[in-house]
Formats: C-alpha cells, sequence, structure tokens
C-alpha cells in the first residue's frame, strides 16, 4: 500500500485545498494528493479482490476504461467523494454511496420527485432502484451506446430485472405484476426486440426516465387524461381523430368514464388491430361500457358468428369507426343515416337504402325499437311453447299407457280393442 | 314379424312407402341431421360447445358453407316432392291427393281420432281405427312442410340478402334471422323428440320401425294398427296391389343401423340444447 502518509499533513492539505482550490479536480490540489485511479486499482483491479465479507470488489480496469466515466477521464474517488478526504488506506468496509448528483443534478432532481426515490426515502428497506440499478456501476455507458442498459433497445430488459423478478414484485407490491413480460409480447415489445424499430416506444417513452410517477399522480405522464397526449407523442393522426371524436370529446369534458386510448388497448398488451384476437378482443372491451349493444350484437347474426370465432363479419369498429366515432345523429358517423349505406358496402357491395335497415343491434325483446319483431319474436315463443306442450302432454301420456297394456281393462266396444291375436 | 311366417299363407308385407318416397326420407333425414348440426351452433354461440362443434366443421365459416350445402339438398327434396305431387294431381289426375285416406289433407276424421286416442291414453276408451294416416303422422308432414317454407324461405333471405333487400326493406332480414333460428329450433327439437318416439322410441315400435327404410309393413301390422285401412281395402279387394315380397336382407339391417346413428345424433343435439338453454342462457 503506497497511502500512508500521515493524518494531521493529509487534513491540512485538504483544508487549504478546500478554501483556495474548490474547482478545481482534487489531483490538481497539493500533496498529500487524494489517491489517482491507478492507485485505487492497484487494489480493485484485480478480479478476485474481495472485502471483508467476501463480496466482490473488484472494478475491472477495462470495463471501466471503456465506461463513459473513464472515457470522460472521471476519478473513482468524484464518485466516492468520501475516499478523497481519507487518508487511511486500505479503506474502510462502509463507503458512503457514489454521489450521481454532484454532477448530474437534473436528472437527480427529477429522480428525486420520481416513484422510485419516494419509495426509497419511505423505507429502508425499499427494493426500489437507485441511479446503478438502471444504469449500471463503473461500466456505464451513454445511453446512446448500444451496449448501453439504457440504451432503447435494451430498457425494457433493464427495467425487466426488477419489473419481471417475482421476487422484487413481491417485495415491493408492485400490482401491474410481470409487466415486462406483457409488454415484451405486445405490438411495441415486439417492434423493438424482433423488429429492432428504433420508433417504437420503449418504458421510458411513456413513462419518462427518472420523473417516473404513478398513474393516479395527476403529474404523471400516463395519468387518464394524459394518455392521449402521451400516445399521441407518436401516433398524432389517432389522437386527432379521437380528439374529434364521442370519446375524445367526453374525456375533453371531464367525464370521468370516458375511455382514453389504453381504455380499449390496454397499456402493456397493446395488440395488431388487423388479427382475429384483436376483433374478438376489442368486442369485450366496448361491451365493458356499452354492454346492452353487446348483448344485442350477440343476438344477431355477426355476433353468432364471432361468438363461433369467425372474425371476418362485422364487429364494432367496422361499422362505427375506431377512434373517430361520432353519435348516430352526427352525419359524419358512419352509421348515420347519410352514411350507413357506403358502411355497409364494405362488406356487402350490393348494399342499398333498403338494404341497410337491417338493424345489427335488433331486440326482440324491444316492442320501441323493433316492433315486427318483437311480434315475431312472440309468435314464435307461443308457437314452440304450443307445439312442445301439447306433444310433450301427448307423448307423456302415450308412453305411459303404452308401457302397462290393459291387460284387466275391458275395451268399451268388444270388437275394438284387442282383434287380431291369432 | 313372427306372426307373418307363422301364416305362411299371409302374404309377407304390403307395400306402405315406395323407393321415391323413402329416398327422399332418406336424404331429408340426412340433410336435416347435417343442418341441425350446422345449424344450432349459430343459435346457441353463447354455448360453449357450440364453438367446439362448429370447429368440427372447420370453423364458424364453413360450418355455414357446409350449412348451406345441406340446405341445397333438403330444397331439392322439397321440390322433387312437390313435382310428384303436382304430377300425381295435374298428370294422373289422382284426387285422393287432396281427400279422402290417403291424403295428408288434414279431415274432420283426425280431430275424432285424436280425441279418441287421447280418450284411449286415459284409458276412457277403446283405441281409434287409424286408417292410412294418422293425425300425428300429418301433423310430423306438415310441420316439415311447413318448415320447409318458412325455414327454407327465410334461410333464401339470409343467404342473399342483397337481392332479396330489392323485395323487402332490410327489418326483414332481422325477422327472416329470427324465424329461422326458432323454427329450426321448433323443427330439431320436434323431429328428435316427438316423432322419434312417435315413429320408433314408443314401446310397441321400440327401438325402431323400419317401415321408413323398408319401405313395408306385415300384415299382421297392418291388421293391428291400421284397421280401417285394412278393412277399407280388403272391401275394395285391393289388398293383392299393394303386395309386395319380403325386402332384400340387407336392408333391414342397413336401416337398423342408419336409424341407430340418427337416433343417436339427434338425442345428443337434444341434450346439448336442453343444455344450453338451462345453464348457459339463464
Amino acid at each position: 500500500m503506497t497511502f500512508t502518509s500521515s493524518v494531521p499533513v493529509f487534513l491540512l492539505a485538504a483544508c487549504l485545498t478546500a478554501t483556495t482550490a474548490l474547482a478545481q479536480k482534487p489531483a490538481a490540489s497539493a500533496a498529500p494528493k487524494p489517491p489517482t485511479n491507478d492507485d485505487c486499482l492497484a487494489c480493485h483491479g484485480d478480479p478476485s479482490a474481495t472485502g471483508a465479507s467476501g463480496r466482490s470488489v473488484a472494478v475491472l480496469p477495462d470495463k471501466f476504461a471503456a465506461s463513459i466515466h473513464g472515457q470522460s477521464g472521471i476519478a473513482c474517488v468524484d464518485c466516492h467523494a468520501d475516499l478523497a478526504r481519507s487518508a487511511d488506506f486500505p479503506h474502510g468496509e462502509k463507503l458512503a454511496p457514489a454521489a450521481c448528483a454532484n454532477c448530474h443534478a437534473d436528472p437527480a432532481a427529477q429522480y428525486d420527485a420520481g416513484v422510485h426515490a419516494v419509495a426509497r426515502r419511505a423505507s429502508k428497506q425499499s427494493v426500489a432502484a437507485a441511479c446503478k440499478d438502471c444504469h449500471g456501476t463503473h461500466e456505464i455507458r451513454s445511453s446512446k451506446d448500444p451496449d448501453s442498459l439504457t440504451y432503447h433497445l435494451n430498457l425494457p430488459a433493464t427495467c425487466g430485472r426488477c419489473h419481471g423478478n417475482a421476487d422484487i414484485i413481491r417485495r415491493g407490491r408492485i400490482a401491474i405484476g410481470d409487466v415486462v413480460a406483457q409488454f415484451q409480447d405486445s405490438i411495441h415489445g415486439q417492434a423493438l426486440s424482433k423488429s429492432g424499430l428504433m420508433v417504437a416506444p420503449d418504458c421510458k417513452d411513456c413513462h419518462n426516465a427518472h420523473d417516473i410517477k404513478r398513474k393516479n399522480d395527476p403529474g404523471s405522464k400516463v395519468f387518464r387524461t394524459s394518455v392521449p397526449a402521451t400516445c399521441g407523442k407518436c401516433h398524432e393522426g389517432i389522437q386527432r381523430r379521437y380528439q374529434h371524436g364521442v370519446h375524445g370529446d367526453a374525456l375533453a369534458k371531464g367525464r370521468p368514464d370516458a375511455p382514453v386510448c389504453v381504455t380499449c388497448h390496454s397499456a402493456h398488451q397493446i395488440q395488431r388491430t388487423e388479427g382475429s384476437a384483436w376483433k374478438a378482443h376489442v368486442l369485450r372491451e366496448c361491451g365493458t361500457c356499452h354492454p346492452e349493444s353487446t348483448r344485442t350484437f350477440r343476438d344477431t347474426f355477426h355476433g353468432q358468428e364471432t361468438q363461433l370465432g369467425f372474425m371476418r363479419v362485422a364487429t364494432c369498429a367496422d361499422c362505427h369507426g375506431a377512434h373517430d366515432i361520432y353519435p348516430k345523429s352526427d352525419a359524419r358517423s358512419m352509421v348515420s343515416s347519410a352514411r350507413v349505406v357506403e358502411t355497409c358496402r364494405k362488406c356487402h357491395p350490393g348494399s342499398s337504402a333498403s338494404f341497410a335497415k337491417y338493424d345489427p343491434h335488433a331486440d326482440r325483446h324491444s316492442h320501441a325499437r323493433n316492433p315486427m319483431l318483437f311480434y315475431a319474436s312472440k309468435f314464435m315463443e307461443a308457437l314452440l311453447i304450443g307445439v312442445f306442450a301439447f306433444f310433450g302432454i301427448h307423448t307423456a301420456l302415450w308412453a305411459s299407457r303404452a308401457v302397462k297394456p290393459d291387460v284387466h281393462v275391458k275395451p268399451r266396444r268388444p270388437d275394438a280393442g284387442r282383434r287380431s291375436q291369432e | 314379424m313372427d306372426d307373418t311366417r307363422a301364416t305362411p299363407v299371409e302374404p309377407t308385407a304390403y307395400q306402405r312407402f315406395d323407393r321415391y318416397n323413402r329416398l327422399l326420407h332418406g336424404v331429408l333425414m340426412f340433410s336435416f341431421l347435417g343442418l341441425a348440426f350446422t345449424g344450432m351452433p349459430l343459435l346457441f354461440s353463447d354455448a360453449a360447445w357450440a364453438v367446439r362443434l362448429a370447429g368440427l366443421f372447420g370453423g364458424g365459416r364453413s360450418a355455414g358453407i357446409v350449412h348451406r350445402t345441406f340446405a341445397v339438398l333438403l330444397i331439392a327434396c322439397f321440390v322433387l316432392h312437390v313435382w310428384r305431387l303436382m304430377h300425381r294431381l295435374y298428370v294422373k289426375k289422382d284426387l285422393e291427393v287432396l281427400w279422402g285416406p290417403e291424403s295428408m289433407t288434414p279431415q274432420p276424421r283426425d280431430v275424432v281420432e285424436m280425441l279418441a286416442h287421447l280418450r284411449w291414453f286415459l284409458r276412457l276408451g277403446p283405441q281409434p281405427r287409424f286408417d292410412h294416416f294418422t293425425y300425428w303422422e300429418k301433423f310430423d308432414y306438415w310441420a316439415v312442410f311447413w318448415g320447409m317454407g318458412i325455414i327454407g324461405g327465410s334461410g333464401l333471405v339470409l343467404w342473399f340478402p342483397e337481392f332479396f333487400s330489392k323485395l323487402l326493406p332490410g327489418s326483414w332480414f332481422n325477422i327472416a334471422l329470427l324465424v329461422h333460428g326458432e323454427e329450426g329450433l321448433l323443427a330439431v327439437g320436434f323431429i328428435f323428440t316427438i316423432h322419434f318416439f312417435n315413429s320408433h322410441l314408443r314401446p310397441d315400435k321400440f327401438p325402431m320401425d323400419p317401415v321408413i327404410f323398408t319401405g313395408r309393413v306385415s300384415h299382421h301390422e297392418l291388421m293391428e294398427e291400421r284397421p280401417a285401412e285394412y278393412e277399407r281395402l280388403q272391401r275394395a279387394h285391393r289388398l293383392d296391389e299393394i303386395e309386395v315380397g319380403p325386402a332384400p336382407g340387407w336392408v333391414p339391417t342397413l336401416a337398423k343401423f342408419v336409424a341407430l346413428v340418427a337416433v343417436t345424433f339427434g338425442l345428443v343435439m337434444v341434450g346439448l340444447i336442453v343444455y344450453a338453454v338451462l345453464f348457459a342462457r339463464l
């Protein structure tokens, strides 16, 4: 060990440096100097270096040299600032945490306002992420570096180290569960991991990198009323249509039940909308707010077919539109009297005004909506009940009569009952 | 059957259904079962079995194609039947098609016989003396005839809605869909329970009456079950006109097999419907 200079001299030097050359790097101060990186690596550069507890304390020199801090000539004691003033080497086991905020004040302030910092302040035992949990320690790279933990294509896996870890999910009481698995299977996750699309969002694009807030926090990018703007950063055209439509209008008017993007598409399990799976799924989504419409849809041909898994028939969005849904009374609506024939023609090219009088949501129980159907339904019910009641009784009587032949009942007319027993 | 063997002087059998009608009934059975099994999944699409059953036909789309194929077959049956009736009526001038004991037309005697039959059920009177067609056979016939018109007609509307929208407003398609389904349910329920019982499963016929397959009734059967017909034909000396030899040996065997399969499928369908009505709809 080379750092064995006497404590008083070192302290004096440190005090002088603090008053005269505060802004300068410690290396520039007068002797005795704080340890240089080479000093540190003399011990820590050994890959087998361990602390008293047996935990590895190795810092691989080439890994550090390749990191953004190594590249920009940051000294070990810039982050491990308590060692800059220490003269007692080998130093103690317990060190103060690396002081990232000294240089990275803005991200640190953002982080401090975020959900991870809040959780860590609330409990000493918190498993919430600190800087190093996402960025790594000595091997930190720029987030633009493809090898970085926070590189666009790598971030979901990095978040997944906690948000895909069953133990941490349980201990951190993370209600949403293994959200990274959900995301990986979604259209966004697939676009990132399978297609390698840099335009596809990773976690931070919706949640922020440092200033991550809970979805019920009005300051969050994923707070209900902020969701359309967050999605609209990429899906601007959709956002515009949504804003004009009945759902966006309801949101703008402050209706608490107005659906936003994630209400129908989910937050992390967003699917392609071309496939059958989505068509089946969105029926249930629409049905959570429009149960009557789903019920009457189920009672007619389109709904019966989709129930059987044949999805090449009209479902909600085929007739009503997806984002620019308007009330039927609005001429812009796809089911308005002005546009309904054109809408039917998407599947039924020979549609006419007469054809479009078909009611895809006919309700046989509603006299007000479908009077003819109502009476037809009542007639059919009476017919079925009448036929089955009469023949049910007829059959029951016949069966009971036939299993017990009339051995001891005398026929009224001697010639009528048993005639040919030869 | 044994009686006819025991009295060899009597003719072996009388013909009740000719080959044309037996064949039509065979095609009718086959297509009806096919229509039931491809149609009921749509009507009970909210039941779990419906999805599986449609899956057996390759899913909703191909079940629909199979359904329409069977429909064409059944419509062909219907046309051939009506064609033959018209031929008998207009070419052969056979007015017995319209009225009398050999006609399917409901007549006053049917009401009388039905009431007498009900009295007999309750042990209040003797068994009625039936002729060629009983009242329940006529009901079966007209139920199918009416069903063909209603279900076939509404089915065509649903098959070609764009064409029919030139003749009817689209709101009628809603009625066509309702009527098609409910009539289908009525037909399936009726054939697979009431018709099966009346014709095959009742104790004196159990497990089946092969007459629709063999076309033949024994001398004993005719005298026992249709005494009025027997006496009428005897009086008119027409019994020998319908006398036929025994059916070829394979016919009863095939008949038993076909009937067993049909009854089994039919009862399974009834079971599925009852299950859906009790558990999926309530």
